[in-house]
C-alpha cells in the first residue's frame, strides 16, 4: 500500500478509509462493505462500478454528508467521522466538489456563482476580485463572467462548477459522474480540464461509469461492486465484463 | 464575517417573500402594540397609586350644626374628636377643613361646570381630614373611633372610590396582555413558518454554502437576521401605533378624568419609555423563534 511505512512528517496520504462500512437505515445490504483505500497527494483516481455499487456513498462519507456505520475515514489530518459538527466546514473547505447536475445558482452570473463560494467562507472582496477571473481563465471561461448559467452549454456550466470547486484551491477535488450529462466530446474537454487541475497538485477522485474515459486516461482505478472494493490498480482500464 | 454579503442575503430573502414578510410584520406589530398598551396601563396604575397614596385621606364629615358654628375647630365637640383621632397610632395627621375652604375646593374642582353654581358654602360639611400612616388598618380604626360620636355625620374613605378605578385599569391591563399573548402566538407561528419557507426557497444556495464549507454563521445568520428585522420593524410600527392611539383615542377617552386630576395623563414620554422594551421583546421573540425553527425543522 502506498504511504505505509513512511514517517508522517508531511504525509503524502490525503484520503484514507479503513474498513469502512455504511449501512443505510432503510436497506438491508450495506452501501459500502469493509472498504479500505488510501489515496496519496496528487493522485488521479477513478472510482468505478455499476449503478448502486456505492460510489456516491463513498464521496458523501468523505464530505461528511453522512457518517460511516463502522470504520475510520481520514482526509489529510482530519478524522472525518469523529469531526465535531463545528469543524465540518473546515473539512469541506479543503475539498472541492462537482456533480452530474452542476448545482449552479440560476439567479447568479457565472462570476457570481464562483464568487459566492468565496464570499460564504468569508474571503475579502479584494481576494474575490483577484481570484475569480484567474480561475475562470483557468477553466476556459475568460470573458464569460457576466453570463447567466442558462446562457451556457452543459459543458460550460460544468466548467463553472469546476471553477467554483477549485477557486479556494482545495486539497482534493471530488467529482461524482461529472460527465454524466455531457456528450463524449464535451466529456473529453472536461477530462482535460480535470487533468490540468490535477497537474497543479490537487488530488482528483472521480466517480464514473464511463468506460471510454477511464480507458483513454489510464489512471488508477478503484472498482466497487456491491459496496466492496473488487479491484485497485494503477493505470487501469474499465475492464468490460470483468 | 462579510457583513455586506449577509446584508444582501437578508434583503433578497425579505423581498422574495414580500407578502409573508408583511403579514409577519403586521402580526408582530399588533401583538407588540397590545403589549405596549398593557405596559402603559401598568404605568398609569402605578402613577395613579402614587398620586393617591399622597392624597388619599379618610374624611370625617361633621354634622351641619357643628359645621356652621365652628370655623377653626376651636369648640369642644370638634377638639374632642380631633384629639381622639390624633391619639390613634395609625394616624399621621389631622387637618380641619371648614365650610368656606370646602366650598373653595369644590369650586376649583368643578370650575366652569354648571354644578359649581348650585352649591352654597352652607350645604357643605366641615371635615376632619385624617391622613394615615397605615393604609391597611387606619381607615377601620378611624371609623370605629368616630362612628356614632356626637357631631359626626359620616365617614368617607376615599380609597373605596379609588379601588374601583384601579379595578377598571387592572381589567384593561389584563385584557390587553391576554390579547397580546394570543397575538404573540400568531406572530410566533408566522415567524416560524416564514423561516421554513425562506429556508426552502433558498435550499440550493444553502446546499452550495454547506458544500463549500460555509460556517453556520453564514448559512443561518441571514434567516435569523431576517426574523429579527421583521420583529424590530413590527415593534417600531407598534410604537407608531401607540403614539397615534394616544392622540386619537386615549386622550379623548380619558380627557375628563385626566383634567380633574383623577388619573395622570399618558404622555409621549411614556411611549418613549415603552418603545425600547417593545423593540427588545420583538427582537428576542423573533430571534428565539427563528433559532428554534432552524434547529428543529430545518436541516441546514
Ligand atoms: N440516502 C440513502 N438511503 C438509503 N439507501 C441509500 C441512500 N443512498 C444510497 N442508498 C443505497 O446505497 C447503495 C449505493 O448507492 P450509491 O452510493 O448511490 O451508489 P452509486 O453512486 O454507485 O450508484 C444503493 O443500493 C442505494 O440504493
Ligand atoms: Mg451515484
Amino acid at each position: 500500500m502506498p504511504g505505509v511505512g513512511r514517517v508522517a512528517v508531511s504525509s503524502p496520504v490525503v484520503i484514507r478509509l479503513e474498513h469502512v462500512t455504511k449501512l443505510y437505515k432503510t436497506s438491508t445490504r450495506p452501501a459500502l462493505d469493509g472498504v479500505s483505500v488510501t489515496i496519496d497527494r496528487g493522485e488521479f483516481v477513478f472510482l468505478i462500478g455499476p449503478s448502486g455499487s456505492g460510489k456516491s456513498t463513498f464521496l458523501r462519507l468523505l464530505l461528511r454528508e453522512d457518517v460511516p456505520t463502522k470504520g475510520d475515514i481520514y482526509v489529510s489530518d482530519l478524522n472525518v467521522a469523529k469531526l465535531p459538527r463545528r469543524r465540518v466546514p473546515r473539512l469541506r473547505q479543503r475539498i472541492g466538489c462537482v456533480f452530474q447536475d452542476f448545482r449552479l445558482l440560476t439567479n447568479k452570473t457565472v462570476g457570481g456563482n464562483v464568487a459566492f463560494a468565496l464570499e460564504v467562507i468569508g474571503k475579502s472582496q479584494s481576494t474575490v476580485r483577484k481570484v475569480v477571473p484567474e480561475v475562470l481563465d483557468l477553466v476556459g471561461l475568460a470573458g464569460k463572467a457576466d453570463r447567466m448559467p442558462h446562457e451556457l452549454s452543459g459543458g460550460e456550466q460544468q466548467r463553472v462548477a469546476i471553477a467554483r470547486a477549485f477557486v479556494n484551491r482545495p486539497l482534493v477535488l471530488l467529482a461524482d459522474e461529472p460527465t454524466g450529462n455531457l456528450d463524449p466530446d464535451t466529456s473529453q474537454d472536461i477530462m482535460l480540464l480535470l487533468e490540468r487541475i490535477n497537474r497543479t497538485g490537487t488530488t482528483v477522485l472521480m466517480a464514473t461509469h464511463d468506460h471510454s474515459i477511464v480507458d483513454s486516461m489510464r489512471r488508477r482505478v478503484v472498482e466497487l461492486d456491491m459496496g466492496q472494493v473488487v479491484r485497485d490498480e494503477s493505470r487501469g482500464v474499465y475492464g468490460v465484463g470483468r | 464575517m462579510r457583513t455586506d454579503f449577509v446584508a444582501r442575503e437578508v434583503f433578497t430573502g425579505l423581498r422574495r417573500n414580500v407578502t409573508m414578510t408583511i403579514a409577519m410584520v403586521l402580526t408582530t406589530a399588533i401583538s407588540l402594540g397590545l403589549v405596549g398598551t398593557g405596559l402603559l396601563a401598568v404605568r398609569t396604575i402605578d402613577r395613579t397609586e402614587q398620586l393617591y397614596s399622597d392624597r388619599v385621606e379618610v374624611q370625617v364629615a361633621l354634622t351641619s350644626d357643628v359645621s356652621a358654628a365652628d370655623t377653626d375647630c376651636a369648640q369642644a365637640v370638634c377638639t374632642a374628636l380631633r384629639s381622639k383621632l390624633e391619639a390613634l397610632p395609625q394616624v399621621e395627621s389631622v387637618r380641619y377643613e371648614n365650610q368656606q375652604q370646602a366650598y373653595e375646593r369644590y369650586l376649583q374642582l368643578f370650575k366652569g361646570q354648571a354644578l359649581a353654581d348650585l352649591v352654597r358654602p352652607q350645604s357643605l360639611p366641615s371635615t376632619l381630614r385624617v391622613r394615615l400612616n397605615d393604609q391597611e388598618t387606619g381607615a377601620q380604626a378611624v371609623r370605629q373611633a368616630t362612628t356614632g360620636q356626637v357631631g359626626v355625620r359620616n365617614v368617607i374613605d376615599q380609597r373605596e372610590v379609588v379601588a374601583r378605578l384601579f379595578d377598571f385599569l387592572g381589567g384593561v391591563r389584563d385584557v390587553t396582555f391576554g390579547l397580546a399573548v394570543v397575538q404573540a402566538i400568531a406572530a410566533l407561528l408566522l415567524i416560524s413558518n416564514t423561516v421554513q419557507v425562506s429556508a426552502f426557497t433558498r435550499r440550493t444556495e444553502v446546499g452550495v454554502m454547506r458544500l463549500v464549507g460555509a460556517t453556520r454563521w453564514y448559512t443561518q445568520l441571514p434567516f435569523l437576521i431576517e426574523a429579527v428585522v421583521t420583529g424590530v420593524v413590527g415593534a417600531l410600527i407598534a410604537v407608531g401605533g401607540l403614539v397615534v392611539g394616544k392622540f386619537l383615542f386615549i386622550d379623548q377617552l380619558l380627557s375628563g378624568i385626566v383634567s380633574n386630576g383623577v388619573v395622570p395623563p399618558v404622555e409621549v414620554a411614556d411611549i418613549i419609555w415603552v418603545s425600547p422594551i417593545l423593540v427588545m421583546i420583538g427582537a428576542a421573540i423573533a430571534s428565539v423563534t427563528g433559532y428554534a425553527t432552524l434547529r428543529l425543522y430545518v436541516r441546514l
